[in-house]
């Protein structure tokens, strides 16, 4: 039977635009209202910005895969720029076995072991810089410094050139965007980048005791293959480090700009993983993923043909006010489960957790010490094609 | 088409509780003495995804919880299948299915939660005895569409006995079908003759089988064959249909979670809230450590091991063994 579909509403807008990657909002409100499928003319591709949708869209792997990609580039027609990702660029079946390992290397073992060693990094971190003065830029101080402190030490790899991490990261999330002025600044020092992470990859590389030695363990067993071992570190390194350095910056700025919240917070220290969750939901950190359909998928009215991109904005779902109260307010009292921001279904972030335990790591030493937090100077963005993230948080903090 | 639909899940009250309940939609029977069970939810949800080599907790009305593997179409969201053998010398849980349970019946449903899970090998060779048959159906089907090269050998003890050999039949001259009635036992050293890099071994059925399938392996590398054993779960400590007390030890408070109501909920009902995710017990956001109490673990997290060493709970989906739970909140 041949039904007649009318065609969704349209926008013009580059979402990836400078304008759009510096204040999303207004985008969002418009894509949202538009209704819930709305097609995006600048790329050719469809999109969905409410809750509702976009949570049905995250769970359904059937009709809305990964393999073709999770970024505007498709797989189906187009290379990759890197091997794709055996874990986001990837579906069932040959999704399931990094993704077990990954789990189970993340668990809550993994958290048991590393959270006495975490919390007593983020107070010696935190004693540092404030005794470096009470002003200072709260990005490159506590949201970059504390996840490169930790996370490569969890992972076991070695302290040289860790820095490295951020430019990588940065490209990475570029690259899933279209191919614009931030894909072709990182470009230049691509090659070198990726040679090095690929060397931290290697078994003889890191250390025998970490979450990468696992990953190796996990290969030793055969639950995955020597070949997906080095992918599969590599994954934890590329997605592990610039969504929680932004997870956290977003965390500290809404904290420094809300100081009832903060006030809660030292109240109540055991408010930190909620704090942590609710900056995740307000800002998402991972503004966007694409998803390609594998079949004809009927979204209200609309049909989306089958073997076309679909843009999921994460961030408009998560302060959707068909779905939260007063979605644009950032408040610990609310109930921040169900957000987005870490994805859901079985691309959910693997690594939610670990994130959760640097972020209350790093929010309770702050919180021990400092009485209150404000802004200091203007804040600067930082434009990325798929995350929302911070360039500079500059801060003034009184302790007591 | 396919329609996009609301998945419901987190986003409104009731969905988790919907989950753990499935309502039989089909009951056939496939084999003397097997009977398939089609699962839905009964609010029309998405069930939650598994893997081949999954199994699922069944929690029949009189109580009893029994483990099964899940053997139909991972990528069909809403049904979950599992084939039920009788065993006449089993607990009643095997004769509950065949004699009583009907279509349109609710049961409770743990997991799904996979300890038996395919990993990759460029070959398979999959041994089944009887109604160890189940896991295997859909790795059976996966390691075909990955385009790896297979084979199984499936024993039984007659042809009529033998469940889905009718599905098997797809797959031509891969497939080994053995009645002993006809043919003796299988014949493993030869099917399990030549160590091969590159392959895996996945073995199910009865002990006497799976010590022949090690036996028969004992020159392969170790990891190449993965088992799973059928063992009773574990006696008594019936899954509780009461209601269960949470005492929450920084504040005292004590709370009743009555039958349909998750732990999380009626933390929530009390204004204690729990960060959660995923409601269906595959996350992991809303852990919460256990004091005291024995949880009755509904999660696809925890391990066996992890689930004897108690300490922490999903509130979303798990409850409770004991009359009370002591959780660190």
């Amino acid at each position: 039977m041949i039904t007649a579909h009318t065609a969704p509403p349209v926008d013009p807008t580059d979402p990836f635009g400078h304008d759009v990657l510096e204040d999303p909002l207004p985008l969002h409100a418009a894509l949202r209202d538009a209704g819930p499928l709305v097609h995006l003319t600048e790329y050719d591709v469809y999109a969905l910005a409410r809750y509702r949708e976009v949570h049905a869209a995250l769970v359904d792997w059937q009709a809305f895969q990964s393999g073709a990609g999770v970024g505007l580039s498709n797989f189906r027609h187009e290379e990759p720029w890197r091997p794709a990702s055996l874990l986001l660029e990837n579906d069932p079946p040959r999704h399931d076995a990094p993704r077990r390992v990954l789990r189970a290397v993340l668990g809550p073992g993994a958290l048991r072991r590393l959270r006495d060693a975490w919390f007593a990094d983020a107070r010696e971190l935190v004693d540092r810089v404030l005794a470096d003065g009470d002003e200072f830029d709260a990005v490159a101080r506590l949201a970059e410094a504390f996840p490169l402190r930790v996370f490569p030490d969890a992972v076991g790899i070695p302290r040289e050139g860790r820095e490295q991490l951020l430019p990588l990261g940065d490209h990475n999330f570029n690259a899933f965007g279209p191919p614009n002025d931030l894909v072709r600044k990182g470009e230049p020092r691509l090659p070198e980048l990726s040679a090095w992470v690929a060397s931290r990859c290697r078994r003889d590389t890191l250390s025998g005791d970490g979450i990468g030695a696992r990953i190796w363990a996990a290969a030793d067993r055969g639950d995955i293959t020597a070949e997906q071992a080095p992918l599969v570190v590599r994954s934890l390194l590329l997605a592990g480090v610039d969504t929680t350095v932004h997870g956290l910056s977003a965390t500290l700025y809404a904290l420094a700009t809300h100081p009832d919240q903060w006030r809660r917070l030292r109240e109540q220290p055991h408010l930190a993983r909620a704090a942590f969750d609710e900056a995740v939901r307000w800002e998402s950190p991972v503004q966007t993923f694409f998803r390609t359909t594998t079949t004809d998928v009927r979204v209200g009215d609309h049909v989306v043909p089958d073997g076309r991109k679909v843009l999921l904005f994460l961030g408009a779902a998560n302060r959707d006010p068909r779905r939260w109260e007063d979605p644009d307010s950032f408040d610990l009292s609310r109930d921040p489960s169900g957000h987005v921001g870490f994805g859901m279904g079985i691309h959910q972030c693997v690594g939610q957790h670990i994130a959760r335990l640097e972020a209350e790591a790093l929010l309770t030493a702050l919180a021990g010490r400092v009485r209150s937090i404000e802004l200091a100077a203007p804040t600067v963005r930082h434009h990325n094609n798929t995350l929302r993230a911070w360039g500079s948080i500059p801060v003034r903090v009184r302790l007591g | 088409m396919h329609t996009l639909t609301s998945t419901d899940g987190p986003a409104t009250g009731g969905a988790a509780a919907d989950a753990a309940t499935l309502r039989v939609t089909a009951r056939t029977v496939v084999a003397d003495g097997v009977v398939a069970l089609e699962l839905a939810s009964p609010s029309g949800l998405r069930l939650p995804d598994w893997t081949p080599g999954a199994h699922i907790d069944l929690v029949l009305p009189d109580g009893t919880t029994r483990q099964y593997s899940l053997c139909g179409d991972r990528w069909d969201p809403h049904a979950y299948r599992i084939g039920v053998l009788r065993e006449e010398a089993g607990r009643g849980g095997s004769a509950y299915v065949h004699d009583v349970l009907r279509v349109g019946d609710l049961v409770g449903v743990g997991g799904p939660r996979n300890r038996f899970a395919l990993v990759p090998a460029d070959r398979y060779l999959f041994v089944a005895g009887g109604i160890g048959i189940t896991p295997l159906l859909p790795m059976v089907r996966q390691a075909d569409l990955l385009g790896a090269d297979w084979r199984l050998l499936y024993g039984g003890r007659r042809r009529a006995s033998m469940a889905f050999v009718d599905e098997l039949s797809r797959y031509g001259d891969r497939v080994e079908v053995v009645p002993r009635d006809e043919a003796g036992h299988p014949d493993l050293h030869r099917f399990l003759d030549t160590p091969a890099p590159g392959t895996a071994v996945y073995a199910c059925g009865p002990a006497p089988l799976l010590d022949a399938v090690q036996a028969a392996c004992s020159s392969w590398p170790p990891h190449a064959l993965r088992t799973e054993r059928f063992v009773a779960a574990e006696p008594a400590a019936p899954v509780r249909r009461a209601p269960f007390d949470v005492e929450l030890a920084r504040s005292g408070v004590v709370l009743t979670v009555p039958p349909h109501r998750t732990v999380l909920e009626a933390l929530d009902d009390v204004g204690v809230e729990v960060l959660s995710s995923c409601r269906q017990g595959v996350c992991g956001t809303c852990e919460v450590t256990v004091l005291a109490g024995e949880p009755d673990h509904r999660d696809a997290l925890l391990d066996d091991d992890e689930r004897r060493a108690g300490g922490c709970m999903f509130v979303c989906v798990s409850r409770a063994r004991s009359d009370r739970l002591v959780l660190d909140l």
